[in-house]
């Protein structure tokens, strides 16, 4: 009984507490790095398109709002031809972000993208790609994967031994 | 000035003031419960964001009017009508101040007794008409609840009935001239607060409606203006039930004499609704048998035993 | 059947199999690599190690590898225990070691038997902290791509395409940890089903080059069971589509047909659906003489106008359309005003075959019982280029032989590496007569050259040898006595003799002469087995529904009875010779074509109407062994004018005959008209579901369920989704929802199992691995032999071949790159087609003075080519070879005599 008084009373005492609402458009919340906000594609420390086209994010989006078709340019690089995220379906769960082996794609901190027309809401690899790294510094992808591009041959990433000369039976 | 115009400007004056009242109140619990949770409400629409309440009218009002196919139409259609009903006929018997009611009826009391039980069958026909499980437990409990509640609502208010000797409003009012029956009926006054929170089914005993377990209970299936009515209905309830608390234990409209009596009567009702919304946002809501058990083995007794004793001062005295 | 105790837990399994196949039959998740069902154990890879025991007081155990372990009675293993499991991962970690940090760039990734495998382990950390060791890829040409630095050396590759396919050109190099598996040097893998590798290796060295142009995971595919179009043995494979386009094509499991396999024509033809000749709208040729766009209305009126007036409209089929396409135009312009789409010699050949099938003794196998035929006799077809398949097929019937003298021995069938170390070169009888050299020379006994009267004739000469009431060749000329009493001889030891012939020679004779060997070995009271080679896919089935042929419908035209002709699905200039098809298409007034691509035919149309292919159809099939086959619609193409051919038929029949409201409006009701009028055609309702068919309710979905970007895909054309597509004609939905675990066997989209997403999940729909799917296979014979048939040997024995002094006889010499329509529009085959030329004699080329790469002038049915010599020293003298098909060279070769003009460039 007491403590039922007690509390109505401890809630009404809050009539002269300090407001936790910040007022939006007029003042910012602070908004901390790992904010899951608008999606980006992030380049590697090289300038190179960091995501390599894998289906991974498209395969693991629970609303199925990530589509993008993969390509190969003459360098050997595998790139996205299109990269589409229809925003009107995402749900910032970030779980493309976890999939992503490249660290291409980020979730940021900015979530001011609402649009009167929900056709604006589709974003293509032009609204999503970003000049930086992101995130994320320091990491490129072909640096550690045994593939071969322009410019890093067979045995040139890292923990790489030279290729092997078939031809030889030396120990 | 004829007896019958002054009649019209009576009714009308009091419908148009409820359905004002309650949309308003709306805005008001918003405001309050923002206020005790650290936040602003809203803020936004007008001054004060007085104006949410005319866009969210606006906006129910624009809202499909759907009927589910599976829904027994007729009923579905009427259920929400009862409600408003029920609880605008109620504020007939209430003197707002003196000479103010709409009806100065001998049986005032009995009256809203009557049509508040009335005001069960809303939700029990919304629920059942809705053919929709949710809907249907809700309108089960509500109809456990507000039966249960029912009872001891209409003894404990038997204690100021006899001590006034009558079941008019007026006298009940014209009898507390001198001193305010929360003395004498202290325990009356708090059965009856927890029956009337209980009969508008308020948080927290909200449990025909509970959100977290039954969706919106017996108003799942409701939308638009439909909805619109339950919601309408449940805030002219609030204010009915301040309003006769305020006539039965509080003095009505008596009050020092710098305020015209209306005010205060309405300054009163205010601070009883303020108290409603007090409760909402600090009691969690109590699991459907501990309501029951707490309204059959606590509740009853003790407004039995306010009887008794009220009637052996009364007889003593 | 016996009983083995696995885990405490007593199993009864089928005996004389490995551990790991009974493992796999019952359902354990053993891991493995080297092992394939097609190509048995070697225990190389040391994946599948379980625990095994010595009797119940044994607790010690010792790991054995289950692939390697033939099933004993009483046997005690323990596949799930702890250190059968650690013995696993750790054979994990070591083939990880090496493996590279590439997945999300490898095609392979999302159904790689090595990520299934790694998982199923628990290997999840890498502790090892040296340098990885790489490799060199090598270009390998353009259907396989190659990425050395994945291979975990389980030498699946080698064995198949050495072993199983009998390649040359490729082969494990250098030693130790540094093998190597590739080609001597850079270039095109010369085997016809090199693309196999793909699906052979169990990780991404080997990966589908014409995918990675489009490239797909697995789990984004939107497929369906399909059926190959590009020859006539129906193999089974699996289509998939995405954003529009065919991405790719993997063989379907079919026990009874392909097996586990397909050829590289299958496999890599299917970018001709994606082809910019495709036809994609209604066009109609307007006063001006050009073709217009137009809608389906005006089309069918058009139609129905020209339809009702006068009944002068005959119809030309296809042996590419389905049987329900075919049978539909049939209705709609009448049995009598229905002509078969091939030329007369060719519909009289199918004909032939058609009689022997269903009134001789001798059974048509499927690709199966040829694998299993003991002794072969291929009379006058170059197998691996014109059924390729079959070629596979046989190359695996000559192990029949040696591997009984092998089992004998106690020795597996299964045991790989012991079997082929016993077998050594050893072969069973396999003879091949034919004009040219063929591909499969290299496995034969002994090969026969010679010009199609003579291959005839020996023919003729074998089944006399086998029966005394065979008609006897007289006149016999140089070896051929002996050779057909050797073949004679073979084929009486054999247990399931087998007899290859088909109308790419277009000789009747020919097939005559395998029918009498056939059926006298039949008479002698073998199972001899007779299988012809038909060159389309649906050829058996347009000429069980009959009709006349081309060269009626061009003297009907000529006699004025086809104003309107309405051709299906059919270019006429690959039929015959090209002044006549003009001068028929001229005679007709009204030239109506549905069709896919663009051909010469559709260039002289005045109505041409959009169908789909194979892909963007439902429909039947019968492969040359008289099975009957669905296919399926894979998706929906978006422009809805681009319907089946008996869709559009059945509408204009509704337009014409029904007053616009058709009978006929799922595929169902098409076959059930078609079964009504043809009872011969009853079994087709049996080959698939109905349309209403439903598990637990539920469609089957033609994409997994992991299939992604629904909500994107077609955002940037409008951000609301569009109602997804309903298909009335089969129990399969487009969409991912629907009934999630194993349909029946006919209507697989797809193979998936919890944990096994590579195509090794196919164990998981087999009644018993490497056996028939759960169910039956699909399809469903048409054609049974009659054993009582009162046949009678053919007695039409060619003469003898006289060389003649200034003429030629053409043969046709077929490609399996280039003799094809469809496939030549595929850019990878494409690239492969060879360079047009005349094969000849190095005699005759001696006598007329020309060496390789000189031109000659030739005149074949009134038109005249010009070509660069090849000389080849199979070709017997006085004939030319003439290829079929390629860009240049002739569609339709006849075995006729020709001059040859302007000898010198």
């Amino acid at each position: 009984m007491f403590t039922i008084l007690n509390s109505i009373w401890q809630v009404f005492l809050h009539t002269f507490r300090k407001r936790a609402t910040y007022q939006y458009p007029e003042k910012k919340a602070p908004l901390s790095a790992r904010w899951r906000g608008r999606i980006i594609l992030s380049r590697d420390p090289d300038g190179g398109e960091r995501c390599v086209g894998c289906y991974l994010c498209a395969a693991v989006c629970p609303v199925d709002c990530i589509s993008l078709q993969a390509t190969e340019d003459e360098n050997g690089r595998r790139y996205p031809e299109f990269f589409r995220i229809n925003f009107s379906r995402c749900i910032f769960c970030g779980f493309c972000e976890d999939a992503c082996p490249t660290y291409a794609i980020q979730l940021i901190p900015d979530f001011e993208m609402s649009e009167y027309n929900r056709q604006n809401l589709v974003y293509e690899k032009e609204d999503l790609l970003i000049s930086g790294e992101g995130k994320y510094h320091g990491y490129n992808f072909y640096r550690v994967a045994g593939l071969a591009i322009k410019g890093k041959d067979k045995g040139e990433s890292e923990r790489e031994s030279p290729p092997i000369d078939v031809k030889s039976l030396l120990p | 000035m004829s007896e019958t115009l002054y009649y019209i400007i009576v009714v009308f004056g009091v419908v148009t003031l409820m359905m004002t009242i309650a949309p308003g109140l709306i805005w008001f619990e918003r405001r309050l419960l923002a206020l005790w949770q650290d936040r602003y409400g809203p803020n936004r629409v007008g001054p004060f964001g007085l104006m949410q309440v005319l866009a969210d009218m606006i906006k129910i009002f624009f809202k499909e009017d759907w009927i589910p196919p599976f829904a027994d139409k007729k009923v579905f259609v009427l259920a929400p009508a009862i409600v408003v009903v029920t609880a605008l006929m109620s504020f007939a018997i209430v003197p707002f101040a003196p000479g103010i009611s709409v009806s100065n009826l001998n049986i005032g009391l009995l009256f809203f007794l009557g049509m508040s039980s009335l005001g069960a069958y809303s939700v029990v026909l919304g629920g059942w008409a809705s053919n929709n499980k949710y809907s249907l437990l809700g309108s089960l409990r509500a109809a456990a609840q507000m039966l249960s509640y029912e009872v001891f609502m209409g003894l404990s208010l038997m204690g100021v009935v006899m001590l006034t000797g009558s079941f008019n409003m007026n006298d009940i009012v014209l009898a507390q001239k001198n001193r305010w029956f929360i003395i004498p009926q202290f325990i009356g006054f708090v059965i009856f607060m927890i029956a009337g929170l209980a009969e508008t089914h308020r948080l927290p005993f909200d449990i025909p409606e509970a959100e977290s377990e039954l969706i919106a209970g017996y108003h799942s299936e409701y939308s638009g203006m439909k909805f619109g009515m339950f919601f309408v209905g449940e805030y002219l309830g609030i204010t009915l039930i301040s309003s006769l608390i305020v006539t039965l234990f509080f003095g009505g409209w008596f009050g020092p004499s710098f305020l015209p009596p209306v005010v205060w009567f309405f300054l009163k009702t205010f601070i009883f609704v303020s108290l409603f919304i007090l409760l909402r946002a600090s009691l969690p809501r109590p699991r459907y048998d501990q309501l029951l058990s707490y309204g059959w083995k606590l509740l009853l007794p003790l407004s039995l035993l306010n009887l008794l004793i009220t009637g052996a001062i009364i007889l003593s005295g | 059947m016996i009983n083995i105790i696995i885990d405490d837990k007593e199993y009864t399994v089928t005996p004389q199999k490995s551990l790991l196949e009974v493992c796999l039959s019952l359902g354990l998740n053993l891991p493995y690599f080297c092992w394939h069902p097609a190509m048995g154990s070697v225990g190389a890879c040391r994946q599948c190690g379980v625990k095994s025991y010595k009797d119940e007081k044994d607790t010690k155990g010792r790991i054995v590898m289950a692939c390697m372990e033939p099933v004993r009675e009483g046997m005690r293993i323990g596949v799930f225990e702890d250190e059968a499991r650690e013995f696993r991962a750790g054979v994990s970690e070591w083939l990880m070691a090496n493996h590279p940090h590439d997945c999300p760039v490898c095609d392979e990734g999302g159904e790689c038997h090595l990520q299934d495998m790694t998982v199923m382990n628990g290997h999840a950390y890498r502790r090892f902290h040296f340098k990885k060791r790489t490799y060199r890829n090598q270009y390998l040409g353009p259907f396989v791509n190659h990425e050395m630095n994945r291979c975990i050396h389980c030498y699946r590759c080698v064995r198949f395409y050495r072993g199983y396919a009998g390649g040359r050109d490729f082969n494990n190099f250098a030693s130790r940890n540094h093998v190597y598996f590739g080609r001597h040097e850079d270039g095109v893998l010369q085997n016809e089903f090199s693309g196999n590798l793909v699906e052979v290796c169990p990780t991404g060295v080997f990966t589908d080059k014409t995918l990675k142009k489009h490239y797909t995971r697995k789990w984004d595919f939107t497929s369906a069971p399909s059926i190959c179009t590009h020859c006539g043995l129906g193999c089974n494979v699996i289509a998939g589509e995405r954003y529009g386009s065919l991405r790719r094509i993997r063989s379907r499991y079919n026990g009874e047909v392909n097996g586990y396999f397909i050829c590289n024509r299958g496999r890599y033809g299917y970018e001709f659906v994606n082809h910019e000749k495709r036809i994609k709208k209604i066009l109609i040729r307007n006063t001006l003489g050009d073709l217009e766009e137009t809608d389906k209305e005006t089309v069918m009126m058009h139609a129905a106008q020209l339809f009702s007036a006068r009944a002068a409209v005959i119809g030309i089929g296809s042996p590419r359309a389905s049987l329900e396409s075919n049978f539909t135009l049939q209705k709609l312009v009448g049995k009598s005003n229905y002509f078969q789409g091939v030329s007369g010699r060719e519909a009289e050949l199918m004909n032939t075959i058609l009689g022997i099938l269903r009134k001789g003794p001798a059974r048509s196998p499927s690709l199966k019982d040829i694998e299993k035929a003991d002794a072969v006799l291929v009379i006058g077809e170059d197998v691996t280029n014109t059924a390729p398949m079959l070629a596979l097929a046989l190359r695996q019937s000559v192990r029949q032989k040696p591997l009984e003298k092998i089992k004998a021995m106690n020795v597996p069938e299964w045991q790989d590496a012991a079997v082929r170390e016993a077998m050594q070169q050893e072969k069973g009888p396999f003879y091949i007569a034919s004009c040219n050299e063929t591909n499969l020379d290299d496995i034969a006994t002994k090969t026969f050259h010679g010009s199609p009267d003579d291959i005839a004739r020996l023919g003729f000469e074998v089944a006399a040898h086998l029966s005394a009431t065979a008609p006897r060749v007289s006149n016999q000329v140089s070896e051929m006595p002996a050779l057909a009493e050797e073949i004679a001889t073979a084929l009486k030891e054999a247990k399931r003799p087998l007899v290859v012939s088909g109308i790419s020679s277009l000789s009747t004779e020919m097939i005559h002469a395998a029918a009498n060997v056939a059926w006298a070995l039949c008479g002698s009271g073998k199972r001899a087995e007779l299988s012809f080679i038909m060159p389309e896919a649906n050829s058996l089935g347009t000429s069980m529904l009959g009709g006349k042929s081309l060269d009626d419908a061009f003297e009907a035209a000529v006699r004025g009875r086809a104003e309107t002709v309405v051709v299906l699905e059919n270019d006429l200039y690959r039929r015959t010779a090209k002044d006549t098809v003009d001068k028929f298409l001229d005679t007709c007034k009204n030239v109506i074509v549905l069709d896919y691509l663009k051909n010469e035919t559709t260039a002289k149309a005045d109505v041409i109407i959009p169908v789909g292919t194979f892909i963007e159809s439902d429909g039947t099939f019968v492969n040359n062994e008289g099975r009957a086959q669905r296919y399926y619609q894979v998706y929906l193409p978006s422009d809805p004018n681009l319907m089946e051919s008996w869709r559009w038929l059945g509408e204009m029949i509704g337009q014409v005959k029904e007053n616009s409201k058709p009978s006929m409006n799922n595929f169902a009701d098409f076959t059930n008209a078609l079964v009504d009028s043809y009872p011969e055609f009853e079994d087709i309702k049996e080959i698939t579901p109905p349309p209403d068919f439903r598990i637990a309710g539920e469609k089957i979905p033609r994409q997994p369920h992991r299939y992604s970007g629904r909500t994107a895909m077609l955002a940037n054309i409008h951000v609301s989704e569009p109602k997804p597509p309903e298909d009335p004609d089969s129990p399969l939905s487009f969409t991912m929802e629907g009934y999630r675990n194993e349909p029946p066997s006919s209507i697989i989209p797809f193979y998936w199992s919890p944990g096994w997403n590579s195509v090794q999940s196919i164990n998981k729909y087999q009644i018993e691995v490497g056996g028939s799917l759960h169910g039956g296979d699909p399809g469903k014979r048409l054609i049974e032999p009659d054993p009582k048939s009162n046949y009678k040997y053919f007695t039409d024995i060619p003469e003898a071949f006289k060389i003649r002094d200034n003429e030629f006889l053409t043969v046709p010499v077929y490609h399996i790159y280039g003799s094809e329509e469809m496939s030549n529009l595929a850019p990878g085959i494409a690239s492969l087609i060879p360079k047009p030329y005349a094969a000849m004699n190095p005699d005759d080329a001696g006598k007329l003075k020309v060496k390789k790469g000189d031109e000659i002038n030739l005149i074949m049915i009134d038109q005249s080519y010009r070509l660069p010599v090849e000389i080849k020293r199979e070709i017997p003298k006085g004939i030319l070879g003439i290829p079929v098909g390629l860009p240049g060279t002739p569609h339709y070769v006849l075995p006729a005599w020709c001059k040859i003009s302007g000898n010198k460039t």
